[in-house]
């Protein structure tokens, strides 16, 4: 106890001293770990937000989530819409040293649609990048791309030569059992270094001094990360004070989070569509007690499986009111719901629907969930088996924490999953990228459309409308357009959209900081007292 | 053996086993303790709410079917808004606590229970091994445990565990769950058995009879299990008894740290280990009740661990 009481002692007179001290360390809890540093490998919020810091792409998006320049100082569009030109900025450096030039932008978009890449949407498959000078790049497509750089402020730029020198020219694979250099160590031109990273324990992120950006809005040195997975810990971790921020706040605590004086909890709605997605391209199903035919390809199954699902349950139990049930795959907030409801929840319709289809008596089937990802996900997987449970279908639940689980579902790892639960909020902030990205079909030669499509639903209509969303000028007639396409996939049972959840970021009064409606905790915001 | 050295007690009868059971130290020792007697009878409580579980339980929880969302986190009855078919309440799911409780606690005794009997096996095996052949083998069992002694128990069952998991990648965890766990406390606890059997075999082994045995040309084998065994298993079961409680936390520990039991088969531990997450929420119940029933399981099981320790050692009668 007494060398306890010293070095408590001993803490309380060193914070004294350092409180004279402007810059300041600031930490960080999430519920999930940050496992790789590939900026290529893992296309998820939490982990792109994080490789925020030490990374940058020619665009970022600022707090209202609108494009802005930041590697590329402007771009043009040619007048067919077929040539792009970035003028990039000039006197930038990577954090050993060396400039950044036309190189490392033409490296990196050769990296990130190289296999193993989770990112390979970024870029059209087609488009050409050539150097025109060492500031000033082309991009020649083979068809117009209005929205080419709208998910550029995550595509991050990686140093040529770093690349090189460090045998790391192909990306980390998600399902890699060892890590490369690149998984392990940093080299951007982002406002922070990576100061030491022990995967899913620390990783410290120190100031990089000479960040070109001259408007830095934090007072921040250090930025210290560690994954707390277990809720009441990560709450008590923030209550004492040991982290000042945490994301997210379990939601059955906001209301004690919010008392406790010290500490406030900022909420608002996330822009993330959870749901449900069923394997419906393997011939016979990897984890099943079917054999020799695939139950998800008919629409009835799938329908059973949607009505078996009581949302509003889930909504007032598990996410305690902090949801809004969803009839499509994207929030409100950026496409219209108007026109669509919600199947009804209704164990006996289910029930009949499988015995139509085939399987009066149900069927088995392992289904893969996240537990440290989105809000409650593993609660809400477990919901979803009892919920199935009573329509008669026998649920094996794997939830595991992201890092085992993505490896697993993604690309990289085979799609090797059969029902599955994900939350997804497009890069794009439009419709075209939900309806590309998990509407499209997948595995089409030459195209990167449905990577993230995870069950493998397909529609050629789909497909052919999103082309022209893609490249439509008229609002009125694009928003008709994504209606109509939108209406097939509801109409077919694609997926099970379940809610939007609420975002809950738990902060230390002491701790000014903007909430982007993405979810993105992007701590050079941040100020600290 | 006191009990198996006691002459007859009458020339003319032979007692049965029951009648020397009756007029035993070990039951008169049991009877002079309360404390003793009331461990025994919680011990044996639980034990039979475990084993009858399915008949006992009101509901049965680990069918997804019967467990209602709607139900979720009700505080117990007697507390405001607690309901009669809730005596202790419900969990984040809507399981009854009293019955997840109950059958927790038989996935908790069969997964402990088994585990000792597998730690003791091996234990047992290698000490009996390393006494009585002694040399090298001695040396290469002894030092192993000696390297296993270094690391935490727990640790150990953490590291099979995670190698177990990763040869059985495709197998559904609710599956593999208790095997797993099994073999992961039994490997973990093995030492203790066999550095005792093997001090008590090292004495043994040089006494009279095991040398008329030998001079017999009786298989070691043989005199292994048949003449030494039965005269180094006394403090075998006072370390059976204790590590029983051990071996219920260990499991209670790892199903704790979302490495045992899954969610969907909570035993004592996974049902601590979801309360855990509502704890600041003021749902103290869910974490409570099973914790308290783990708290008495253990401590009522080391009370007739440490009584047997006392009855059967000769010095301190």
């Amino acid at each position: 106890m007494s060398f306890k009481t010293n070095c408590l002692a001993a803490v309380a007179a060193l914070a004294l001293m350092c409180g004279a001290a402007q810059a300041q360390t600031l930490r960080y809890a999430n519920q999930g770990e940050l496992k790789s540093l590939d900026p290529y490998t893992v296309n998820e919020t939490t982990t792109n937000a994080h490789l925020g810091h030490p990374y940058e792409g020619l665009t970022a998006r600022g707090k209202d989530l609108k494009i802005e320049p930041a590697l590329a100082e402007k771009w043009e569009v040619s007048d067919d819409g077929l040539k792009w030109r970035f003028f990039l900025r000039k006197g930038v450096k990577f954090h050993n040293g060396e400039d950044f030039t036309a190189d490392d932008v033409i490296f990196s978009a050769e990296r990130v649609r190289a296999p193993g890449s989770n990112f390979t949407t970024r870029i059209p498959t087609d488009a050409k990048f050539t150097k025109v000078d060492d500031y000033t790049i082309d991009v020649t497509l083979s068809s117009p791309n209005p929205i080419l750089n709208a998910q550029w402020d995550t595509w991050y730029i990686m140093s040529k030569k770093w690349a090189e020198a460090n045998n790391a020219v192909a990306p980390t694979p998600a399902a890699a059992t060892t890590p490369s250099h690149a998984s392990l160590n940093a080299n951007g031109t982002g406002p922070f270094k990576i100061e030491s990273h022990q995967p899913g324990v620390k990783t410290v992120f120190k100031v990089n001094e000479n960040w070109w950006n001259k408007k830095v809005e934090h007072n921040l040195k250090e930025i210290v990360f560690t994954p707390i997975a277990s809720d009441a810990t990560r709450v008590a971790a923030l209550l004492s004070g040991e982290v000042d921020v945490i994301e997210p706040v379990p939601i059955q605590d906001i209301q004690r989070v919010n008392s406790a004086g010290n500490v406030q909890v900022m909420t608002g709605p996330e822009l993330r569509t959870i749901f449900l997605g069923m394997d419906q391209t393997r011939d016979e199903l990897l984890e099943s007690n079917v054999k020799g035919k695939n139950p998800f390809k008919d629409p009835k199954v799938r329908q059973a499986f949607y009505q078996a699902i009581d949302i509003e349950t889930i909504k007032s139990r598990v996410m305690r009111g902090l949801s809004t049930p969803s009839p499509l795959m994207i929030a409100p907030e950026l496409f219209p719901h108007a026109g669509f409801t919600r199947a009804k929840f209704d164990t006996e319709a289910s029930k009949k629907l499988l015995a139509e289809a085939g399987y009066p008596n149900g069927f088995e089937v392992g289904m893969d969930c996240p537990n440290d990802r989105y809000v409650n996900d593993g609660q809400i997987c477990q919901a979803v088996v009892g919920m199935l449970a009573r329509a008669g279908i026998k649920v094996n639940l794997n939830a595991q924490p992201k890092g085992q689980y993505f490896a697993k579902v993604l690309k990289s790892g085979g799609y090797k999953t059969s029902f599955y639960l994900l939350g997804w909020t497009p890069g794009t902030f439009d419709s075209h990228n939900v309806l590309n990205d998990i509407l499209g079909c997948r595995d089409v030669a030459g195209s990167s459309r449905g990577e993230s499509n995870l069950g493998g639903y397909c529609n050629k209509k789909v497909d052919a409308l999103t082309d022209k969303i893609l490249v439509e000028p008229d609002t009125a007639k694009r928003d008709a357009m994504i209606k109509e396409a939108f209406k097939i996939t509801v109409d077919e049972f694609s997926y099970i959209p379940l809610h939007q959840q609420a975002l809950a970021w738990g902060v230390s009064k002491k701790v000014k900081l903007t909430q982007r409606a993405d979810n993105s905790v992007l701590l050079y915001y941040a100020t600290k007292e | 053996m006191s009990m198996t050295t006691r002459p007859p007690a009458s020339p003319e009868k032979i007692p049965t086993r029951w009648e020397r059971f009756l007029d035993s130290d070990i039951l008169a020792s049991f009877l002079r303790s309360k404390v003793t007697m009331v461990a025994a009878f919680v011990v044996l409580l639980l034990f039979i709410g475990a084993a009858f579980s399915p008949w006992i339980a009101p509901t049965n929880p680990f069918d997804p079917a019967s467990v209602f969302l709607a139900d979720a986190n009700i505080p117990p009855a007697w507390q405001q808004g607690g309901e009669a078919r809730f005596i202790f309440g419900t969990d984040d799911q809507g399981r009854d606590l009293y019955s997840a409780i109950l059958y927790g606690l038989r996935v908790s005794l069969v997964v402990g229970g088994l585990g000792v009997i597998l730690a003791a096996s091996i234990g047992i095996t290698l000490g009996l091994l390393a006494g009585y052949l002694g040399g090298r083998v001695d040396s290469l069992i002894m030092r192993i445990a000696d390297v296993q002694l270094t690391f935490p128990a727990i640790l150990i069952a953490l590291l099979i565990d995670g190698v177990v998991r990763g040869i059985f990648k495709s197998a559904s965890r609710e599956d593999t769950a208790i095997y797993v766990l099994v073999i992961s406390i039994g490997l973990s606890f093995w030492v203790q058995y066999a550095r005792t059997v093997r001090g008590s075999t090292l004495v043994e082994r040089n006494k009279d009879y095991v040398q008329a045995a030998r001079l017999v040309g009786l298989p070691a084998p043989l005199i292994m299990l048949r003449h030494v065994l039965p005269n180094v298993i006394g403090p075998v079961l006072v370390i059976l008894t204790i590590n029983l409680a051990l071996a219920v936390i260990t499991e209670a520990t790892l199903s704790f740290l979302g490495v045992g039991l899954p969610p969907t088969q909570p035993s004592l531990g996974t049902l601590i280990s979801i309360g855990n997450r509502y704890l600041f929420s003021g749902d103290w119940w869910i974490v409570a009740f099973p914790g308290v029933t783990l708290a008495i399981l253990v401590l009522a099981v080391n009370l007739l661990g440490d009584w047997l320790r006392d009855a059967l050692n000769p010095r301190l009668r």
